[in-house]
């Protein structure tokens, strides 16, 4: 069972390194520990043994954006926080992306007003949003699994064109 | 109203001349803006009203004027009572004398009240924002600030209302 069986013992397994850099991303994606609101218990519901996030790779959560390549924003992000949250992101490494969880992240939900941010991709580029008040941890499991397919498709000759 | 309580007001309205509104054994005593400390004092020393436990605003933007209502509750402990003082102010800019002297806890909530309704507060010791970011203009609690920011995307105005969103850069 596994990849043993498939390879025999010839020790040996061709493939474009594009496809292993993406692959070797997609299962090892950090993301960094932190939750801005209701969103983030469904967050660690997600992590806990019921739905077992780490099943995709993900069984480390971060406690410094230095070490974490994905951001997940968990709830609504107000005004006066949304600086500290460009700085985290900006303390990421290359390479980076953003799942805004819940309808708060993504749009500001309920809150039409003076504090709330009307999404977070005003202040951090979203590569994945999560509908949802708040959203199921499949939902998120959904959202993370999305933005696996994305990565998946990275071209090389993209990425080193964004990053000039 | 409590039987206790009704000599207290009573000696509030002799000193203040001031008037009285009940709503469900609720007592508010309105003060004017120049009698304010000395209405607290009296309160604290004569009366044993030894904690400030609320201080708070109301914008009632337009029906009446004067416009805000500043808003004091007490209570004493040692009588189990609590009453609620008022202070009617008006203008865009307008100034009432600090508590602080009085109660030391009306200091931030001072500082709220300057954040959120730009009532300025005379004397204060340490007059700064304490809860909106640096950048903030307006004062959100007041009756005339805009509700929300962003106008709502439909099918027929999603691309012209897109154009001026603001959007991350990398």
């Amino acid at each position: 069972m596994g990849v043993e069986e498939k390879l025999g013992d010839m020790g040996i397994v061709t493939t474009k390194l594009e496809d292993l850099v993406n692959w070797s991303r997609t299962n090892a994606m950090w993301p960094m520990l932190f939750g801005l609101a209701c969103c983030a218990i469904e967050m660690m519901a997600a992590q806990a043994s019921h739905y077992d996030m780490s099943r995709f790779g993900m069984e480390l959560m971060r406690a410094s954006p230095r070490q974490s390549d994905l951001m997940i924003v968990a709830g609504r992000v107000s005004r006066k926080m949304a600086p500290v949250l460009r700085r985290l992101y900006d303390q990421m490494p290359e390479p980076k992306w953003v799942i805004a969880m819940g309808d708060c992240a993504s749009c500001g939900g309920v809150f039409n007003n003076y504090a709330i941010l009307q999404g977070v991709d005003e202040v951090v580029p979203v590569d994945v949003f999560v509908a949802g008040c708040p959203p199921r941890p499949e939902a998120l499991i959904h959202g993370v699994v999305t933005l696996y397919e994305k990565v998946k498709g990275d071209k090389f000759k993209d990425l080193v064109k964004e990053s000039k | 109203m409590d039987k206790k309580l009704e000599k207290i007001v009573q000696a509030l309205q002799e000193s203040f001349g001031s008037s009285i509104e009940e709503f469900r054994d609720e007592v508010h005593v309105f003060v004017k803006v120049e009698q304010i400390v000395d209405a607290l004092m009296l309160l604290r020393d004569k009366y044993e009203f030894e904690l400030l436990s609320a201080q708070t605003a109301t914008d009632y933007y337009p029906q009446m004027t004067p416009r805000f209502h500043v808003i004091y509750q007490l209570t004493s402990i040692a009588k189990n009572l609590s009453v609620q003082l008022r202070v009617p102010v008006n203008g865009d800019q307008p100034k009432v004398p600090t508590a602080t002297r009085v109660y030391e806890v009306a200091n931030w909530r001072e500082r709220e009240l300057l954040d959120m309704f730009g009532i300025e507060f005379e004397g204060h010791p340490d007059p700064r924002r304490i809860l909106l970011p640096e950048d903030q203009e307006g004062h959100p609690l007041r009756k005339d600030f805009p509700l929300g920011y962003e106008e709502p995307q439909f099918t027929f105005n999603f691309d012209e209302i897109d154009l001026r969103k603001p959007y991350a850069k990398e």
